[in-house]
């Protein structure tokens, strides 16, 4: 029980690295065997040397994906992880470090290419863009999808222990605004997060904060923090597990993969509405092998990859030919495809470079009161 | 032993250190001299940063709301040093006074922590604090005893066991950096006590002092530059610890580490982080300047 406990402590989707987020700290998997490659890199049929390098979120890969690649394409593929959009972005201000291919959420994608850090994509190469259901094609934040193709969408809601709760916690208020659950509730530590789904329990949109909103709003945190046992860094699933908390903010995906694992544990998008992400593949400026970059993409965009990559992630996932392979315990499953009068009200959250140093210092001003 | 001057040989002291040399220049200055730069500049757009000499970054830095961070870091800091001290100097007194036998595996006892990622090492502390972690479990197989008992003799059982909040509060913070810090006092203040010279203490005691008199008196002035010592190599890396805070802290646990680490990544404001980092670093040259002044001053215990 103890190392099971240890290894999820350690480890767990997008939490993985959080504590070491004081270093550049890189693991690297490769999918297959790479003690046995030799040292001059081979040709693939492209032209290109027979390698990607991959920046992805922990826990986000299928998991034979990555040899599945290599026997297609003979492309070796190097994962590195990264914990959250910001330091991937942090990373790339001075330059590309040389990654092919990134995952930035869709916000990020916005604040890439604004900062032009990203290459346009040659969707001749991706055939299997048409896999992609057409919703996930016209976005705001990339109309065309001319910079990116979608992986995977995800909503935040409250993650909750069945047997701990009274009711189904189906609102935003036990996390934001009450005594209800003192001390066993955890919320997120990412501050235009939290500010944005403040703007939702006080029925307004996420993209319609004003600086008067962030100052109403930060009274209703300070007030509310005696209740709240912990900011976590998105890694509030183990806290949930562990027994912590019993009830947490956090991404549908890591709360439904802890769902497969305890019988306990449910996921419920508050009737307030909530904020929808999107996690896009990017192919970064500077990057060394492109056409790998585009042949990964659509290998992933393939309807069989697709649903590989979707059973172990259990994410939504935006492959209309990969979700119809699925079997029903995951298409109905509320935890990943929420009901459609709460999903109506959720919203994706633009990238808004003047509110966001008005978020992080009235957070730092809740966490110092 | 006659002690040669390294003036005597340039060309060996030249070759030894130049390694070490490039090495801080390199790896060390240029970099810090680039981060001191950005704490002068100012953000454009959002990757560029433009030096113009501003003095708006370190004005923004000393707002009150970030120098309340800063006195609660140093606050933190201190109890860390005085709790590490507290437990150190027995520690290290009984290292001194081990027979010789004991005395490597009690050092080997007090490295074998370094041998272990500082990361995993608190999340190990991390399961054994949690609500139904080691310690709680513990109390509360004794808290069930404790209430059978009662039932036993007739009395009401005691209500069902709460686990205790051992986790996610400044409680939980103070712990883990004690724990964390703790060889760092133990070493130097071993070192001293080592050299101390043992009949200073027989002739204390045969001179009819006490115990506690002898330790008071002769033991702890005699050992005051390991105290110095001790205390600064604490107390600095106390003031600027990140990770402890942020994975064993609660809501109220954010120390400045935390908040320059935001401006570098979440907040994207580098020549603000640049700033904030700098008035650290500007506080730790004074703490060392300060334990350097106190070396010079005449009539230390010696």
């Amino acid at each position: 029980m103890d190392v099971n406990d240890f290894m999820k402590a350690v480890r767990g989707r997008r939490s993985l690295l959080q504590g070491l987020g004081v270093a550049a700290v890189g693991l690297s998997f490769t999918g297959t065997l790479a003690g046995c490659s030799s040292d001059a890199p081979e040709k693939s049929a492209n032209g290109e040397e027979a390698l990607l390098n991959l920046y992805n979120w922990d826990d986000y890969m299928g998991e034979t994906t990555l040899a599945d690649f290599k026997a297609a394409t003979g492309v070796d593929v190097k994962m590195d992880l990264f914990e959250n959009n910001d330091t991937l972005f942090a990373k790339f201000r001075a330059g590309n470090p040389g990654y092919d291919l990134i995952v930035p959420s869709n916000d990020f994608v916005e604040r890439m290419v604004q900062a032009d850090m990203l290459m346009e994509l040659d969707h001749s190469q991706i055939p299997n863009k048409k896999n992609v259901d057409g919703a996930y094609i016209d976005v705001a934040y990339d109309p065309q999808r001319k910079y990116s193709m979608p992986y995977t969408w995800l909503v935040l809601g409250i993650g909750y222990r069945k047997s701990k709760v009274k009711a189904v916690p189906d609102s935003w208020k036990p996390l934001f605004d009450s005594d209800e659950y003192k001390g066993r509730v955890a919320v997120l530590s990412e501050a235009g997060d939290m500010f944005r789904l403040y703007a939702k329990y006080m029925g307004k949109s996420v993209n319609a904060i004003t600086p008067a909103d962030v100052k109403t709003i930060e009274a209703m945190m300070v007030k509310q923090k005696p209740n709240i046992a912990k900011f976590h860094s998105d890694d509030g699933q183990d806290m949930l597990a562990k027994g912590e908390v019993d009830l947490v903010l956090e991404y549908n995906g890591d709360i439904a993969q802890l769902m497969l694992e305890d019988d306990d544990i449910a996921f419920v998008v508050p009737k307030e509405g909530s904020q929808l992400n999107s996690d896009n593949f990017c192919i970064p400026k500077g990057a060394k092998h492109p056409k790998n970059a585009h042949a990964f993409i659509n290998f992933i965009l393939d309807a069989e990859n697709g649903k590989k990559v979707t059973e172990t992630i259990q994410y939504p996932t935006p492959n209309a030919a990969a979700k119809a392979l699925m079997p029903e315990s995951y298409k109905a499953n509320p935890a990943i495809y929420p009901p459609a009068d709460v999903l109506a009200k959720c919203e994706y959250a633009k990238f808004n470079p003047e509110l966001q140093p008005l978020f992080e210092e009235a957070f730092t001003r809740v966490a110092a009161a | 032993m006659a002690e040669q001057d390294w003036k005597a040989g340039k060309s060996t002291f030249a070759a030894v250190s130049t390694a070490p040399l490039v090495w801080t220049l390199a790896f060390f200055l240029v970099p810090m001299a680039f981060v001191w730069f950005y704490s002068f500049g100012r953000n454009v757009g959002l990757t560029e940063i433009d030096i113009v000499g501003t003095l708006d970054n370190y004005k923004r830095a000393t707002e009150w709301l970030y120098l309340s961070i800063f006195l609660k870091s140093l606050a933190v800091a201190g109890l860390v040093t005085l709790i590490c001290l507290i437990i150190g100097f027995p520690v290290a007194m009984a290292l001194t006074f081990a027979s010789d036998k004991w005395r490597p595996w009690l050092l080997l006892g007090i490295m074998l922590p370094f041998w272990t990622n500082l990361l995993i090492r608190t999340y190990a502390l991390m399961i054994v604090l949690g609500q139904q972690g080691y310690v709680n479990q513990g109390l509360g197989v004794l808290w069930g005893g404790a209430s059978w008992v009662k039932t036993l003799v007739g009395l009401e059982p005691l209500p069902t066991w709460e686990p205790l909040p051992l986790l996610y509060n400044n409680f939980a913070v103070v712990l883990g950096l004690v724990y964390v810090h703790l060889p760092f006092m133990v070493l130097p203040l071993y070192s001293a006590l080592d050299r101390l010279d043992k009949s200073l203490i027989e002739a204390s005691l045969d001179l009819g002092a006490g115990h506690f008199r002898t330790l008071i008196k002769i033991v702890v002035p005699l050992a005051a530059p390991g105290i110095i010592a001790g205390v600064m190599i604490t107390l600095i890396p106390a003031l600027g610890a990140y990770l402890t805070p942020d994975l064993m802290g609660g809501t109220d646990s954010q120390m400045i580490a935390n908040v320059i680490e935001r401006q570098f990544k979440r907040a994207n404001d580098w020549p603000f982080g640049a700033a904030l980092s700098f008035l650290l670093i500007y506080a730790m040259f004074a703490l060392i300047a300060l334990q350097s002044m106190r070396r010079k001053t005449p009539g230390e215990a010696r």
